[in-house]
C-alpha cells in the first residue's frame, strides 16, 4: 500500500497526459461546434442571385442531394479552399454558394479569377441567411439531401481527405 | 526628485492606457438608441443583461458584449431587435439556441451532456466531505494508538540505556 502511495503521481501523470495527448490530434478542434440545425431543413429564405440578380428563395435549390459552400472574399480559408471546389465540380458534385457578408463586385471577379465551382449562388449581403444556418465564420459547408434536410456540416477548409473520408460516402448515399 | 519622477511616470502610464483603451471600449459596444424608445431605459437593461449573458460563437471565451467579431455584431443586432419587439426571454433564448445550439447559453439545461457539468461540484463536495471525515477518524484512531504515561516511562528508560 505505501508503495502503491509512491507511484500515485506517476499513475495520475500518466492518466492526465494521455488525455491532453488525445487533445493535440488533428481531428479534435476546441472551435468546432455541433450545428443545432442537423436533420432540419435548410431555413427558408429569400435572396439575390449574385449572378443573374434576381430574387431566389429556398424552392430554387437543387432537387438532389448538394454541398452548400458559405463563402467570402475576405475570408482567407476559402481562397486554400477553393481549387478543390473546382475540382469537386469537374467530378461532378453539385454545390450551392452562399456569398457571406460580402461586396458584390468582389465577389465576381473573385468568381472569375478563381473560376467558379456553383450551380447557383446566393448573395447574403446582411449575413441574415448566414445567422439562420448558424454560421459563425466562413467557410463552413453543409451536406443537404434533396428535401432539403441537412445532414452534416464542416467548419473550415473542405479538403480531399475530408471528402473522402467523410463528405463523400455521405454524399453518395443521399443521390441513391 | 525621484518621487516626483516616480508619480510622473505613473500618471502618465494611466493616462496612456486610459486613451488606448478607449477606442476599444467605443468598437465593443455599437450605436443602439433606446433613448427615442418608449420604456427605453428598461429595453436598454435586458439587451444589456442578454449581451452579458450569451456567449459569442466564434470567440469561445467571450461573451457578446465583449467580442468584435462580425458574427457578435450580428447577434447584437438581432438580439436589439428582438428587445425592441418586446419578445419574451424564452423566444429570444431559443432564436439563439436554435441557431447555435446550447453552446451559445452560459447556463446550459440539465440533459445527458451536461449531466457531468452540473453534478460535479455536489460529486466532488461529497468526495471532499467524506474524505474530511474518513481523515478525522484516521487520526482519532491514531491519538487512540499513543503510549500510556507508563509505556512512555519504559520507552524512555530503553532509550536512556541504549542511547
Amino acid at each position: 500500500m505505501q508503495r502503491f502511495k509512491l507511484f500515485l503521481p506517476l499513475i495520475i501523470f500518466v492518466i492526465l497526459g494521455a488525455v491532453f495527448y488525445t487533445m493535440l490530434s488533428d481531428d479534435y478542434n476546441p472551435q468546432d461546434l455541433p450545428s443545432a440545425l442537423l436533420g432540419q431543413s435548410v431555413p427558408n429564405f429569400t435572396l439575390i442571385d449574385l449572378h443573374t440578380d434576381t430574387v431566389v428563395t429556398e424552392k430554387n435549390l437543387p432537387q438532389q442531394a448538394y454541398l452548400l459552400n458559405v463563402w467570402a472574399t475576405w475570408c482567407i480559408s476559402c481562397r486554400v479552399e477553393h481549387p478543390f471546389l473546382n475540382q469537386l465540380k469537374r467530378d461532378g458534385v453539385i454545390i450551392v454558394g452562399l456569398d457571406y457578408k460580402d461586396e458584390k463586385n468582389k465577389a465576381l471577379q473573385w468568381l472569375k479569377d478563381l473560376h467558379d465551382p456553383y450551380t447557383m449562388v446566393l448573395f447574403d449581403e446582411q449575413g441574415k441567411m448566414g445567422l439562420d444556418l448558424g454560421v459563425y465564420g466562413a467557410p463552413e459547408t453543409f451536406l443537404v439531401d434533396k428535401d432539403g434536410l441537412i445532414h452534416y456540416k464542416h467548419v473550415g477548409v473542405v479538403d480531399e481527405k475530408l471528402w473522402l473520408t467523410t463528405l463523400k460516402p455521405l454524399y453518395d448515399s443521399l443521390n441513391h | 526628485m525621484l518621487h516626483s519622477l516616480r508619480s510622473f511616470v505613473m500618471v502618465l502610464s494611466f493616462l496612456i492606457t486610459g486613451f488606448c483603451s478607449i477606442p476599444l471600449f467605443a468598437e465593443a459596444i455599437d450605436v443602439h438608441d433606446f433613448t427615442q424608445l418608449k420604456q427605453g431605459a428598461e429595453k436598454e437593461m435586458r439587451y444589456r443583461r442578454f449581451i452579458d449573458e450569451l456567449r459569442c460563437p466564434k470567440c469561445q471565451n467571450q461573451n457578446l458584449s465583449g467580442s468584435n467579431s462580425p458574427i457578435a455584431q450580428d447577434l447584437r443586432r438581432e438580439l436589439f431587435r428582438m428587445v425592441i419587439a418586446e419578445q419574451s426571454d424564452d423566444e429570444i433564448k431559443g432564436f439563439m439556441v436554435k441557431r447555435y445550439g446550447n453552446f451559445v447559453l452560459y447556463e446550459p439545461p440539465v440533459d445527458k451532456n451536461t449531466l457531468i457539468l452540473w453534478s460535479a461540484p455536489v460529486v466532488m463536495l461529497c468526495m471532499g466531505v467524506c474524505f474530511a471525515l474518513w481523515f478525522k477518524r484516521h487520526q482519532r484512531l491514531q491519538d487512540a494508538e499513543k503510549l500510556s504515561p507508563s509505556e512512555l516511562k519504559a520507552l524512555e528508560q530503553v532509550l536512556h540505556k541504549y542511547g
